[in-house]
């Protein structure tokens, strides 16, 4: 697809530094992603990625280093003060209200674009009642969107493996983003269902919805993003378009030749950012 | 045809005085609905967010001693030479005071004790539940202790010199009593069928996935804990001005775990969970009392609430709506209309 | 200044069984965690168990104690066996309300068997006290604050220096860690509420020769175990130890010195204190068992 020229950065870090007791997860990063545009984010696993979105959305402290989204600092932020800014995550491992049906899912993701406050819902004003009505078209119109729409009866941990992770992506666009942050959202996917979930990442774009994308499946990272950052042991090795990264030698070296190496052990080791998310509350 | 059913079942409630002919069992009845509206209020807490508050009837002592002193009016040896005193006030204007004393409350401890989750929370809120006890035992000037307060006056209605209606007898208790059931059954269920009472769910079942969608967790919690222990201080205050005598023992821990078998049983998390939790565990006692001593009876309970947590866990009302809905759906396959939770129960 | 070395001294004393008490509780919710409502009953069950061996079966008191305390650690086995094997993995507030069934059961199987009467226990110490200048304490006493010292010293050393202690540490830092390393997690859940129900049983059966024995008397017990554990840290042995005595401190200090109506306030004051400034308890860390 063609690289648009877009200038405006949306989210900045810089010099991001993230320590877990000793040890270090995430050694001065530093990127920035533009407004409108999708940037996959790659790296061997315990490069620091899921900890960065972790920084970014307010889940853990970083030690040092600076944030901003529209110019504004998320620093000291908690997880919902961030998306109350209009930046949305999903997580790495899935993550949905298993308990409920995927109409409720995404009726929960709405939360954010809903007004009415404890006391008109108390007294049961009809504006109440009216923003329901709405917001159920709207769940319905979200669920749709990722193709969920058959499905919205069905619990949440009922439904199969890929379409748990088009909920979850369902219920993080339902909370109305200006900027996505995706964790691995294909991981666990087969092609087809790979393909598909492609198809409605160019959807999201065409919504102008900023995408930071953390993927291993390179075919997909490299067929759906507009530049690409390449992360190793916690810092930036290289940054360009997808054409451009699959040349760079550093890369090839660093990651790739890696990956095709140690594939099958990369999958089943601990993923250290996982582990290190910790739940920070105001 | 819902709204049909819901009136005709409350108006079937209200009817019951005009048939019963047995004041035994209408006082049995009353004093269920107040423990009903108690078990609503923690379903609140325990059911929708998820947190297990075994201090409950700190909140339904505070409404009653609140509501009680207020309408007896008090007075208080500050210095020597001073001597605060309270007037009493009327009835209703005492219950409402219990109403915010008791939210109030509930909002200092959700401010405390939010900061911390799980077991924490349990022991907080027992021991909240514990200093309040000591200290309507203690604060004699105030609360006479094992005295208890006595002579408390009995809802009163009036208009000043038109017309005036004291609630001395058992009726109009009662209907005072499913009035207010219906009251705070209404205000919860439009709550959590709304953005806050889904916010409140979301918390329970996945709580990152839950911030991150931008529900502001302290918020949420705290806002249940204020009307939770709102209609608990209403329970309270009802109760006081129905039996008209209040002591310290209106705290003991017993009263939660009452609470907490009725909504355990029932089911938390849904709607009529504590309505019929509430019912069993308010008339049970009645039915077993003939035959079974005190101590025998909170045997069958200890054992009744494990079995249930082992072979019902969800309680009755959700085993109930799923044995329904595979009823309902085997011949013509699975009805889609995506509802709130608990919203059919 | 001699008032206060007695309320010291008292609180020295009283401290010993609230340490026991709070270790109990600690260790099952540490390793296991499951928040112990029978704890109470196990103290309450411990008394009693000393009441009848002395009281109507006339048996030595000492050898009471040892048996009061070995049914203790058999009555926590088959609470676990029975009530909380099956619910391995359940949530914690599954196992909560378990237990809140499994203590309102007992408590009233207790004032079944004994009716609701309060019972004293004889004991074969000298009647007078022991005088120091003005401080006195009576031997009994003495005895009781012994023991439990003995009793906290021992479960350090278990689980300090034995295979079941080092299983403990284990199955405390990571259960399924330890499962993979040849731990076996059942035997050591078992053997963890059964020493902490020992030690409850144990704080009950030497306090009961002290105060009277009661059914309900549990309930307290367990409210300020909780106090005790919160203080220290959940999960921290050491803390419960401290935290033992640094409320048996404030309770004989608030009720020499505030009013003595408040003495069991202090406890439930003190967590909500702690848990404004310090939510993870005075010596949290993390730390582990031991």
């Amino acid at each position: 697809m063609p690289a648009k020229t877009i200038q405006q950065e949306a989210l900045t870090v810089d010099s991001l530094e993230v320590h877990f007791g000793g040890l270090l997860a995430i050694n001065s990063m530093t990127f920035d992603v533009r407004a409108g545009e999708v940037l996959g984010l790659i790296g061997p696993n315990g490069a620091g990625k899921t900890t960065a979105f972790n920084a970014i959305t307010g889940y853990i402290r970083p030690s040092s280093g600076h944030i901003a989204y529209r110019g504004a600092s998320l620093a000291g932020l908690s997880p919902n003060e961030v998306a109350d800014l209009g930046v949305v995550r999903t997580f790495q491992k899935t993550s949905v209200f298993g308990g409920q049906s995927a109409f409720d899912n995404v009726l929960m993701g709405l939360h954010r674009r809903q007004t009415r406050k404890a006391l008109h819902i108390i007294f049961g004003l009809p504006s109440v009642a009216a923003e329901e009505r709405e917001m159920r078209d709207t769940a319905r119109e979200v669920l749709d969107f990722v193709g969920l729409g058959p499905r919205a009866d069905e619990l949440g941990s009922a439904l199969p493996y890929g379409e748990q992770r088009l909920l979850e992506v369902a219920v993080a666009l339902a909370a109305r983003p200006s900027l996505l942050l995706l964790d691995e959202p294909v991981s666990g996917m087969n092609p087809s269902e790979t393909a598909s979930f492609m198809q409605i990442m160019g959807e999201i774009r065409k919504l102008g919805i900023t995408v930071l994308l953390v993927e291993h499946d390179m075919k997909m990272v490299m067929g759906v993003s507009d530049r690409v950052v390449v992360l190793n042991n916690g810092s930036i090795i290289a940054d360009g378009s997808p054409g451009e990264i699959q040349k760079n030698p550093d890369v090839i070296r660093a990651y790739l030749g890696e990956r095709y190496k140690k594939k099958a052990q990369m999958r089943s080791t601990a993923r250290v950012g996982a582990k290190g998310k910790k739940r920070a509350q105001g | 045809m819902n709204r049909f059913l819901e009136v005709s079942v409350v108006l079937f409630l209200a009817s019951i005085p005009f048939w019963l002919g047995n004041l035994y069992y209408l006082h049995i009845l009353i004093t269920t609905g107040i423990f009903i509206i108690a078990a609503m209020s923690l379903n609140l807490l325990l059911g929708y967010t998820g947190q297990l508050s075994l201090g409950h009837v700190a909140f339904f002592g505070i409404g009653s001693y609140t509501s009680a002193l207020v309408s007896l009016g008090f007075d208080l040896e500050l210095t020597e030479s001073y001597t605060f005193v309270f007037e009493p006030k009327p009835v209703w204007f005492a219950f409402l005071c219990g109403i915010v004393l008791a939210a109030i409350s509930g909002w200092l401890i959700g401010r405390i004790s939010f900061k911390v989750r799980g077991a924490y929370f349990v022991i907080v809120s027992i021991s909240f539940a514990e200093v309040v006890r000591l200290v309507s035992l203690n604060w004699i000037d105030l609360t006479e202790g094992p005295m208890a307060l006595n002579n408390i006056q009995p809802f009163t209605f009036a208009i000043p010199g038109l017309w005036e209606l004291t609630f001395f007898k058992k009726e109009p208790n009662y209907w005072l009593v499913l009035g207010l059931c219906v009251v705070c059954f209404v205000i919860i269920r439009r709550l959590v069928q709304s953005r806050a009472g889904r916010a409140m769910i979301a918390l329970r079942e996945n709580e990152p996935l839950a911030t991150s969608i931008g529900v502001d967790v302290t918020k949420y919690l705290v806002l249940a804990t204020i009307l939770s222990a709102g209609m608990a201080g209403a329970a309270g205050g009802l109760y006081t001005h129905y039996v008209r005598i209040v002591d310290p023992d209106i705290f003991l821990f017993i009263y939660t775990v009452t609470m907490v078998i009725m909504v355990v049983t029932g089911g938390k998390g849904t709607l009529a969970g504590p309505v019929v939790g509430g019912l069993i565990f308010g008339i049970l006692p009645e039915v077993l009392r003939a035959f079974a001593s005190p101590e025998v009876q909170w045997i069958i309970y200890g054992i009744l609430m494990i079995l249930i947590v082992y072979f019902l866990p969800e309680g009755i009302v959700p085993a109930v709506t799923q044995w329904w809905q595979r009823r309902a759906r085997g011949p013509e396959g699975s009805m889609s209309q995506g509802s709130a939770p608990g919203a059919a129960s | 200044m001699d008032q206060f070395l007695q309320h010291i001294l008292n609180a020295l004393i009283l401290g010993g069984t609230y340490a026991l008490l709070g270790i109990g509780l600690t260790l099952i919710f540490g390793i296991m965690r499951v928040v112990n409502f029978t704890h109470g009953e196990l103290y309450t069950f411990g008394a009693y168990m000393m009441f009848m061996f002395v009281m109507p079966l006339q048996l030595n008191f000492f050898l009471a104690l040892i048996l009061a305390v070995l049914l203790g650690v058999v009555l926590g086995a088959m609470i676990e066996f029975i009530l909380l094997k099956p619910l391995r993995g359940a949530d914690i507030d599954t196992t909560m309300l378990i237990m809140i069934g499994a203590w309102i059961t007992m408590q009233n199987m207790e004032q079944f068997a004994w009716s609701g009467i309060a019972k004293s226990i004889d004991n074969p110490f000298p009647v007078d006290p022991l005088v120091i200048g003005t401080i006195s304490v009576s031997w009994n006493r003495i005895f009781m604050f012994a023991v439990a010292s003995a009793l906290i010293a021992g479960t350090y050393a278990l689980i300090r220096w034995t295979k079941l202690g080092k299983a403990m540490r284990a199955t405390f830092q990571d259960p399924e860690t330890a499962a993979l390393m040849g731990v076996r997690i059942n035997s050591v859940y078992i053997a963890t509420f059964a020493l902490g129900s020992g030690l409850a049983a144990a704080a009950g059966a030497l306090l009961g020769p002290i105060i009277v024995v009661y059914p309900t008397m549990g309930d307290l017990a367990a409210l300020k175990a909780f106090a005790i554990v919160i203080l220290g840290g959940l999960g921290s042995v050491a803390g419960a130890t401290i935290g033992g005595f640094i409320l048996a401190m404030m309770e004989e200090l608030g009720a020499g010195y505030i009013s003595s109506g408040y003495r069991d306030a202090m406890g439930f004051l003190l967590i909500i204190i702690i848990l404004l400034f310090r939510p993870t308890g005075l010596f949290a860390q993390k730390e582990r068992v031991g």
